[in-house]
């Protein structure tokens, strides 16, 4: 079935009420039953939940072959934690068809492809899939097709019971003896534990690994320990270097800072550009730089951004700290600078991924931003956004909080370059869909701004402040004139992976790509 | 042009290609990898070998790392592999003649 951004879903997929992706807010106004765990009672008094090591804590909570296990993603590159649990499950344990349910995966994860390649895990539920893992799901090998979901909608299925964790697993950077972990406070630090909030509130069983225990109490606790069965204590959690980098430095690429110079322009053009208005910003160059240009228009028309949101750094921070931002609510932290302030800066707060961004609560933070400033890697003339596969069709990307940030904003604005290297990032047709069209207001680009048709009063606006803008169309034509029109991607009928819309419907499919010969 | 010597043009840095020419007897033999090989590699072959038609080249091992170079790019890195390779890189480079 054809749905609303003109992606061909697979019939067999659209069992159990699952629908097409049907355009914005479809869903609005629906009932959601939410799903409960089944959790264990520990009325006798524990004087602590330290289990030696982590095939202990696994066994204890009942670990068996084919269940799902989830992890959050805070260390990022650094993580160990991942592996670590995989490895003892599937080595030392003889477990076999794991799902791995994880906000996200990168390349710290390689070594999971073996499992998957060997059958050992069966399903992968993410955000985010990149290196041999991306390639492994792309070849076919994983059993089940891997789910693709925003951040905002893997708390709803979560909440909604459509995915059901068995364990999940917190990498702490502090735990106390009974599970009260926090993100701060340890030897690796990754600040916000946001995404690991929904987790251990719905899993059946929580298990804690940390690598720096703390005195009762560790308050105030990011994840409580009346959700938490067993404490492990390891070496290290993760790589320090890796999990944050030393600053996410602002570009000093001229492209980067005229793309940017234009961004703060197109804000400052709109009815929304007020005081006490609310930002939230991608950490790519031209994205992070949006936030230079943006300061001078707020003191120029001496106006304060009332909040800001998202993945938090340094240059948010800073602002914070200057007074200039009201309030900054982190899910997770991108540079050391954002992992040292939060809870530390006065106004600077830490919140779930349902809080951040899922669509199926009764409003999360995305719902109330005025402006989200997003890269893609593919825009095409629709407006739709691919931030997930490769031009080779491998997977290789995250939509992260893109799509619900550009749902839930008054207005979305795409920056990104015309062309990188060869590949043309404004095209026909995306390779896949993961934001839809629908959601993105403006599109710039080095060689010019387009405004998406269906926002007339942002044109008005552009016109008004006298910023030069041309359709998508002739930035397309652009594009192709310097790179060339570039060959239709050659598919096999497999899907590999099922991109779900934030709502919960499928936005499109990524199929396994066919071999490349060039005769 | 015959191709006299091994001689190598361009880089394997992003937007760049590296062009390997050494002496063949059978013809064209190119080996192409690139980094938009889905996308643009028929465009990619189809512009080196033109670019060696132009040359008179006829017969060589061509091989060729894309790093997603425009054409223009690629054109001039095999113009001067080719060049390289029998030693017209220092003078004589026909410029405005088949370089254009």
């Amino acid at each position: 079935m054809r749905n609303a951004v003109g992606r061909e879903i697979p019939d067999a997929l659209l069992t159990n009420g699952r629908e097409v992706y049907q355009g914005r807010n479809h869903m609005d106004g629906r009932y959601l039953q939410k799903a409960a765990p089944k959790t264990r009672r520990y009325e006798k008094p524990q004087e602590s939940k330290v289990v030696e090591s982590i095939a202990q804590a696994l066994r204890d909570c009942g670990a068996k072959s084919g269940m799902t296990f989830s992890f959050h993603h805070h260390l990022r590159d650094g993580d160990y934690v991942v592996n670590m649990v995989m490895q003892t499950a599937i080595e030392e344990l003889g477990l076999k068809e794991l799902t791995i349910a994880a906000t996200s995966l990168g390349a710290a994860h390689d070594p999971i492809a073996d499992y998957i390649e060997a059958g050992k895990v069966v399903g992968i539920q993410t955000s985010g899939i990149r290196g041999r893992m991306g390639e492994v799901v792309s070849a076919g090998k994983l059993k089940t097709p891997a789910v693709i979901r925003s951040h905002g909608g893997r708390p709803r299925a979560i909440e909604g019971g459509e995915v059901h964790i068995d364990i999940a697993f917190i990498a702490a950077p502090t735990s106390d003896c009974v599970g009260n972990c926090r993100g701060i406070g340890g030897k690796s630090n990754c600040g916000s534990l946001g995404y690991a909030m929904t987790d251990a509130k719905y899993a059946d069983h929580v298990v804690v690994i940390t690598d720096c225990l703390v005195d009762f109490p560790n308050m105030p606790a990011s994840v409580e320990a009346i959700d938490v069965d067993a404490v492990v204590v390891v070496d290290s959690i993760g790589n320090p270097q890796k999990i944050a980098s030393a600053a996410a430095r602002i570009s000093q690429n001229p492209r980067d800072l005229m793309m940017a110079e234009n961004v703060a322009k197109v804000i400052a053009s709109t009815p929304y550009f007020k005081d006490g208005f609310s930002f939230q910003t991608g950490v790519g160059g031209p994205s992070l730089a949006a936030n230079l240009f943006l300061e001078q228009y707020m003191d120029e028309r001496k106006i304060r951004m009332g909040w800001a949101i998202g993945g938090i750094c340094g240059p948010m921070v800073e602002l914070l700290k200057k007074g200039k931002v009201g309030k900054v609510i982190d899910v997770q932290d991108f540079d050391l600078d954002g992992v040292n302030s939060i809870h530390q800066t006065p106004g600077h707060f830490e919140m779930s991924a349902s809080q951040y961004a899922n669509p199926a609560n009764k409003g999360a933070f995305v719902n109330k931003l005025d402006f989200v400033v997003l890269a893609a890697l593919e825009i095409d003339t629709g407006f739709n956004v691919n931030v997930l596969t490769g031009s080779d069709g491998i997977l290789r990307g995250a939509p992260g909080g893109h799509p619900d940030a550009a749902a839930g904003s008054k207005c979305c604005i795409i920056v990104t370059p015309l062309i990188r290297g060869r590949m043309a990032t404004v095209c026909e047709h995306v390779v896949t869909v993961t934001t839809p069209g629908d959601c993105v207001d403006v599109l710039v680009t080095d060689y010019g701004i387009a405004v998406n048709p269906l926002r007339p009063d942002l044109i008005a606006c552009l016109d008004s402040a006298g910023i030069p803008h041309v359709t998508i169309e002739e930035l397309k034509e652009k594009a192709y004139s310097l790179v060339g029109r570039p060959d239709d991607l050659e598919w096999e009928d497999q899907v590999v992976a099922i991109l779900e819309a934030r709502d919960g419907t499928i936005l499109d499919v990524v199929r396994k790509i066919k071999p490349f010969t060039l005769d | 042009m015959e191709i006299l010597k091994p001689a190598i043009a361009g880089t394997l840095e992003s937007s760049d290609a590296q062009v390997t020419i050494e002496p063949g007897k059978a013809g064209i033999e190119l080996t192409l990898t690139s980094s938009v090989m889905n996308q643009y590699g028929r465009q990619i072959r189809a512009t080196i070998l033109e670019a060696l038609e132009r040359l008179d080249v006829s017969n060589a091992r061509v091989t060729v790392v894309d790093k997603g170079a425009l054409d223009c790019t690629l054109k001039a890195r095999v113009e001067c592999a080719v060049f390289r390779s029998c030693g017209q890189s220092a003078a004589n480079i026909p410029w405005g003649g088949v370089v254009r």
